[in-house]
């Protein structure tokens, strides 16, 4: 027999009064701190509501009304792995760290959280971050990658797989990323869900650039058909750092992915880009914070949604530019495509600048396909349906080409392509 | 006069004294005593010899608003305000029709003067007996003026000509009085009691506002204007404003302000509803310059304005022009419903936020019936250390088949204190609509500025012109009398923020 908590945030706080003692860390001050004031920050907030301008379109009723239990550790045992586009790689199964599967320099978070004090929590924030304060206070393992100034960490895929059917778990990874000045680090974070049942995963990544570092964060989501996906970015990038990410929802009943990005350096920048594929009884919403902090920074940011079915997609994107943050250059663009008449689509771009310097403008567009080009293809003697799927395909293939590093875009690709081929 | 001549006179009047409106006629008030309970509510109902219904309706606003909370989304500080240190109903004194402008209170004429009134008009509006049934003199197109001095209309121009047409065009007391099946059925219509903190405060103790019905198939032959004004300290206003164009109609309205100048913070709560039926046309044009403070931020009026029209018929069309300079703060979305097939909403703003001035406003289009089309322009200027948001909303339901949006929000920087935001709000549940949103924010180019400053233009000239440039958009959507007014508000409001 499965024990569920109980449902709403009380469930997950009573688990953690619970399991307390056994966390990862609790003999370790700083840790048991970090768990305490999250918890706390947790406790005042409860998940979060539609009252909080954050959280106005996405409505967290059917995380709330779920009872999940906790994951049975796997350290073992045979798991079949999908291709990698990736050198190396790192394997989560059901948010446990499978030493066996896995490559250096990744390193279980849980098992080295020594060696990641000062660095764990130090850009997450659980105050006004609801799940990120859950994750801080339940969290078991993750990835642990400190890269050296200078070196190139080539390419690195996160692996995590769940493989729920029978038993709703909620897993909580917590992955922690430091580039060295200079360092360089492609990352592919994957996630895919192979039973049918309901789940919850919750991963906070937390990424700190040092000086020019060069990360490339590419996102994959494909978890299961009835899984929950609450996933949190914090990064900051010091002067003259870069930080290139990708965020694709390709699976999921429910997911929400949010970043919080800080160029905190002159010259840094930001490359925020997503795409969101949404089919019948789907729910995605990608939701950005960046933050301008420094002077002669720069982002970029096009966010496409295609939806399919009964699906509702939500884009949040906001500009944040600080006093400071003259000569920010800015642009934000999110394109919605909606595929059916029961398709629903919340967009929601947001400029808050007080710099007066500044070059920032955004855009959104929302509809059908474009007549004119359909048409045209029709005129040449195209049937409608393969010049519709050509078009769609054309839509999907120009959100991805934003990628300039080659393996993500590959990886990428071959989500979306994937995507297609089931609903068209 | 070159536009520069006069945007020098203009500065100049505003140099020489530092608020051109900023005087306060003193008259004899009939007070209700200060505070917000049920007893005020009935007594400025029975003051204004209202039926019972609208009692009803007033009380149930009331109980409604002391349920609800003042928002706090809007992007705007200011302290808490005491609603029960104000008075809720002034009035001017109530005299039998003078015989000439000589027996009409000095004051009162003062006022109009300052405002700009033309003598006839003036003689009207103090509802001098006789006056106003000859035409308006030089040819001049006729504005019909129904003024709101300090709450209550004081009279109404050209009232004859009006009714000629079919068209009523008074105060709303006097249309509850006059017309009670029209008020009745459309009042809270548009905006009901329960809609927000600010409109169920307003549907409690309105006093005053405008009333317009333009019948079947009728043009409007003239521009109808309100002069609002805010006198008397620490008098709120709570206009009430409701203009119905019957099918095939069409009505420009235009809603100009000046307040006196104080210290103290003002409130003002107004609503303004508009129906539109099929094939209707109305234009709303605003041009607010009420006192925004002073240089410290220092008093100034709060504007909590809710304005909505509702597009009821097929192919009818509701446009908001409005140029907002004033007011300490700003809080006001006007919004089209557009309910009839083919119908149209148009948004088109200008809002200046300086000195510690802060602005919330935008507009939400809600697109209901098949082929609706919405255009949005907002301009957005900051300077000194105001603060400006452009918040709006587009939302398409499943019915509305192939609507249409377009909607484009920019942003002027003036100085490095000041801050402009957008909060665009697109929620679309229809496959063949099409929303298309752009945004931009930028300060005003270097070269341009070189520019201008080459062919002799002084710095502040040269922000002036760019400035105009930037709002063009907007202003050519006013009326005439209004664009002159607009482009010599908008060189005011940007006074002192360059060089």
């Amino acid at each position: 027999m499965i024990t569920l908590f109980e449902p709403g945030p009380e469930g997950f706080l009573r688990r953690y009064e619970g399991l307390n003692a056994r966390l990862p860390g609790n003999r370790t001050p700083w840790v048991a701190a970090l768990r305490e004031k999250a918890a706390a920050a947790f406790r005042a907030q409860g998940f979060p509501t539609r009252k909080i301008e954050a959280w106005h379109f996405t409505d967290l009723g059917m995380m709330a009304r779920s009872a999940f239990t906790e994951a049975l550790t796997p350290v073992d045992g045979s798991v079949e792995l999908p291709a990698s586009h990736a050198s190396r790689r790192a394997v989560f199964v059901d948010g446990r760290f499978r030493e066996d599967l896995s490559e250096t320099p990744v390193q279980s978070l849980g098992a080295n959280l020594s060696a990641a004090e000062g660095l764990l929590g130090s850009v997450a924030r659980v105050d006004d971050v609801p799940l990120a304060a859950l994750n801080t206070m339940l969290f078991e393992d993750g990835a642990l990658i400190d890269l050296p100034a200078g070196e190139d960490g080539g390419t690195i895929e996160l692996l995590s797989i769940i493989e729920a059917n029978d038993r709703p778990i909620a897993v909580h990874p917590r992955h922690v990323i430091r580039l060295g000045k200079g360092a360089t680090l492609v990352l592919i974070e994957r996630a895919i869900g192979r039973g049918e049942g309901r789940y919850l995963h919750n991963p906070v990544v937390e990424i700190v650039l040092e000086e020019g570092a060069h990360l490339t964060h590419a996102r994959i989501q494909q978890e299961g058909k009835d899984g929950i996906f609450l996933s949190t970015v914090f990064a900051k990038a010091a002067a003259g750092a870069t930080y290139d990410s990708f965020l694709l929802h390709a699976g999921a009943k429910f997911s929400r992915s949010e970043a919080h990005v800080s160029l905190d350096g002159p010259k840094a920048m930001a490359h925020l880009n997503g795409a969101q594929l949404l089919s019948d009884g789907q729910f995605g919403d990608c939701t950005t914070f960046l933050d301008h902090a420094a002077p002669d920074c720069a982002s970029r940011q096009t966010v496409k949604t295609v939806l399919a079915g009964k699906s509702r997609g939500v884009f949040q994107g906001k500009i944040h530019v600080h006093q400071v943050a003259q000569r920010t250059d800015g642009y934000q663009m999110n394109q919605a495509l909606l595929l059916s008449d029961q398709a629903e689509i919340n967009s929601k771009p947001q400029l808050e600048i007080y710099a007066d310097d500044v070059k920032c403008s955004h855009g959104a567009t929302v509809g059908e396909l474009d007549e004119n080009q359909l048409f045209y293809l029709q005129t040449r003697g195209i049937p409608q349906a393969t010049a519709r799927s050509m078009l769609i395909e054309a839509f999907l293939e120009e959100a991805v080409e934003s990628v300039e590093e080659e393996t993500a875009r590959a990886a990428l690709a071959e989500a979306v392509a994937g995507w297609w081929e089931k609903v068209a | 006069m070159p536009a520069v001549t006069e945007t020098i006179d203009a500065v100049a009047s505003v140099t020489e004294g530092p608020y051109k409106y900023g005087f306060e006629t003193d008259i004899e008030m009939e007070f209700a005593p200060k505070g917000l309970n049920e007893d005020i509510v009935r007594f400025i109902s029975a003051k204004k010899n209202e039926p019972e219904w609208l009692l009803e309706w007033r009380l149930k606003a009331f109980a409604i608003w002391q349920k609800m909370e003042e928002p706090r989304w809007p992007a705007v500080k200011y302290p808490p305000i005491d609603y029960q240190d104000a008075y809720y109903y002034a009035a001017p004194k109530n005299k039998p029709g003078p015989k000439s402008l000589d027996e009409v209170d000095p004051e009162l004429l003062r006022t109009y003067e300052k405002l700009g009134i033309p003598l006839k008009e003036q003689a009207i509006l103090a509802g001098v007996e006789g006056a106003g049934e000859t035409p308006a003199e030089g040819g001049r197109l006729p504005v019909a003026v129904d003024a709101v001095f300090d709450s209550v209309s004081v009279a109404t121009t050209f009232k004859h000509r009006l009714e000629k047409e079919g068209i009523i065009f008074c105060s709303i007391s006097e249309a509850v009085q006059n017309h009670p099946e029209l008020v009745r059925q459309y009042l809270g219509s548009v905006v009901p009691q329960a809609d927000n903190f600010f409109a169920a405060l307003n549907s409690a103790v309105f006093t005053d506002g405008s009333f317009v019905y333009i019948p079947k198939g009728v043009r409007c032959p003239m521009e109808l204007s309100t002069y609002f004004r805010i006198n008397a300290k620490s008098t709120g206003q709570f206009e009430r404003t409701l203009i119905i164009a019957d099918a095939g109609s069409h009505v420009s309205y235009l809603e100009g302000c000046t307040a006196p100048m104080r210290d103290e913070n003002q409130l003002h709560a107004a609503v303004v509803e508009l129906i539109a039926l099929d094939d209707a046309t109305i234009k709303y044009s605003t041009v607010q310059n009420w006192y925004p403070g002073d240089e410290n931020g220092k008093g100034g009026i709060y504007n909590f304005v809710t304005k909505r029209g509702a597009c009821r018929g097929a192919r009818s069309k509701i446009s908001w022009t409005q140029v907002e300079t004033g007011s300490a703060i700003t809080w006001k979305y006007p919004s089209c419903i557009l309910q009839g097939e083919d119908s149209v909403g148009e948004f088109y703003s200008v809002a200046i936020t300086n000195n510690y001035q802060q602005a919330d406003t935008g507009t939400k289009m809600f697109h209901i019936g098949p082929r609706t089309r919405s255009t949005i322009v907002s301009k957005g200027i900051s300077a000194g250390r105001g603060q400006n948001t452009y918040r709006g909303l587009v939302k398409i339901s499943p019915k509305a088949t192939g609507a249409r949006n377009f909607t484009q929000c920019d942003s002027l920087l003036i100085g490095d204190q000041c801050g402009a935001h957008t909060v665009p709000y697109i929620e679309n549940r229809c496959m063949t609509a099409k929303v298309e949103h752009e945004a931009t924010t930028s300060r005003i180019a270097e070269d341009q500025l070189f520019y201008c400053r080459q062919r002799g233009l002084s710095q502040e000239d040269a922000v002036g012109l760019i400035v105009n440039g930037f709002c063009r958009e907007v202003l050519k959507e006013l009326p005439m009398e209004f664009a002159v007014e607009a482009q010599k508000l908008l060189q005011i409001s940007l006074e002192g923020s360059v060089g």
